[in-house]
């Protein structure tokens, strides 16, 4: 018997022939599960140092490459720039029948002066409803990452999430003792004239330079000054998480829905009630300024989403 | 000479594209290669915006001019392209960086190597 272990536990390293230990007076005898375990723990610890070596080894080989294909993708652009159509000659090939119909029907089609409206928010609105959706689901995004709500944590995520709101719950307490006299001072006469730009811009879409996104991020930006300045506690009173995802969805909802009436009418050669008025008033262009009342919405909502969730982690 | 009379809006565009690109692969800090993303991005706009302008021409917004010639107007269809591109690079930018941020909750810190090293670890200590 004692032969049969000596010899199954020489095939072990000689530090670890803990059995002749015991039989020399040592300490109890590991058995062979023991002795083999502590063995395979053993290369493990030096393979998480061996990991770091490793990772630095990577990193110096993906940096000498890195540079590598940069400058050669660098290089590779440059030299084909030299075959693109030289820049602002009047026979490029880009300046094609596509843009002279757009430029020269747009008018009597859609009855817009503003020809890149009408090419984006007529001719092309679907791809526009693909923006306001990409927009949307941004925001989605990052209110499932970012959004504090109530839901089950285990322990641990509890302290820390009980630790964030009394820190977020100090910082609004401050900033309801010290205000800032000097912001709310200057945001009371400044907002207004930021809110009317904003929409002048988002109706005026049709007819000048401006159109939804623009406009949208001028309100937004009104928005989120309103924010800063006066606290959220206010904030909160116009505008919470159930104002802000009615309007947002209903505005996506109701570009698509005015779009569909379009599609529907276009495609079966129907005489759609929507007229496109008579060029350069207000109510003209069709559905264009419906159109970009709701994109105006969602990006206003979208540009005040961001703020609030990075900045407090709810809206 | 000529190359670059001929092509100086393009050229820079490359360049700054291929800045870009660097500080995106090369930085160790995570906001530095968003920000290397978003010149990207610029980069890609001016070449498109450039692509559209022709000498002599104004922009395509009709006044009073009810019959309009094409041969007045600049090219309006690089614009509708650079908006697309304009609000999907927000919505990325966006999402990068609360990614960052819910990073940073976890490890505290932003540093790339220090992340992966601490994951490692964690990965083999489970």
């Amino acid at each position: 018997m004692e032969e049969k272990e000596k010899k199954q536990l020489s095939s072990v390293p000689e530090k670890h022939n803990a059995f002749v230990d015991w039989v020399n007076g040592e300490e109890r005898p590991k058995t062979e599960k023991k002795v083999i375990r502590e063995n395979i723990r053993r290369p493990k610890k030096e393979k998480k140092e061996d990991e770091i070596k490793n990772y630095r080894k990577f990193k110096k080989v993906y940096i000498g490459l890195a540079i590598a294909m940069c400058c050669a993708f660098i290089v590779l652009l440059l030299v084909v720039v030299n075959f693109d159509p030289s820049f602002g000659i009047i026979d490029a090939p880009t300046n094609n029948e596509v843009s002279a119909k757009y430029i020269e029907d747009g008018l009597a089609d859609t009855g817009a002066t503003n020809v890149i409206a009408s090419m984006i928010l007529d001719y092309r609105a679907f791809d526009t409803l693909g923006e306001s959706t990409v927009l949307f689901s941004a925001v989605a995004a990052v209110i499932i990452l970012l959004r504090r709500d109530e839901e089950k944590r285990n322990a641990k995520e509890q302290a820390e999430f009980d630790k964030e709101t009394a820190v977020i719950k100090e910082e609004t307490l401050t900033e309801e003792k010290y205000p800032n006299i000097i912001l709310q001072v200057i945001s009371k006469f400044v907002i207004p004239i930021i809110f009317i730009f904003g929409i002048y811009v988002v109706l005026n879409g049709h007819l000048s330079p401006g159109g939804g996104f623009s406009g949208g991020a001028i309100i937004g930006a009104g928005l989120i000054l309103y924010a800063v300045s006066f606290g959220d506690r206010k904030a909160k009173k116009f505008f919470n998480f159930k104002i802000f995802t009615a309007i947002t969805s209903g505005a996506l909802l109701t570009y698509a829905g005015l779009k569909c009436y379009s599609f529907y009418t276009g495609a079966n050669h129907l005489h759609s009630i929507i007229s496109t008025g008579t060029p350069g008033a207000i109510l003209s262009g069709g559905l264009i300024l419906p159109l970009n009342i709701c994109v105006g919405f969602i990006v206003a909502c979208t540009m005040f989403g961001f703020y609030k969730l990075f900045s407090k982690g709810e809206i | 000479m000529d190359y670059i009379l001929n092509h100086y809006y393009e050229i820079a565009s490359m360049i700054l594209f291929g800045i870009g690109l660097m500080g995106l692969l090369l930085h160790n800090n995570l906001v530095k290669k968003a920000i290397g993303l978003n010149i990207m991005d610029t980069a890609v706009y001016l070449y498109l915006a450039s692509r559209g302008f022709v000498f002599g021409r104004v922009a395509p917004i009709l006044g009073d001019n009810l019959s309009p010639d094409a041969a007045q107007y600049i090219n309006p269809i690089p614009a509708g392209l650079v908006l697309t591109g304009i609000v999907v690079s927000v919505s990325t930018t966006a999402f990068f960086l609360a990614l960052i941020q819910r990073l940073y909750k976890k490890y505290h810190t932003l540093n790339l190597d220090e992340i992966m090293i601490k994951s490692k670890q964690e990965k083999e200590g489970e």
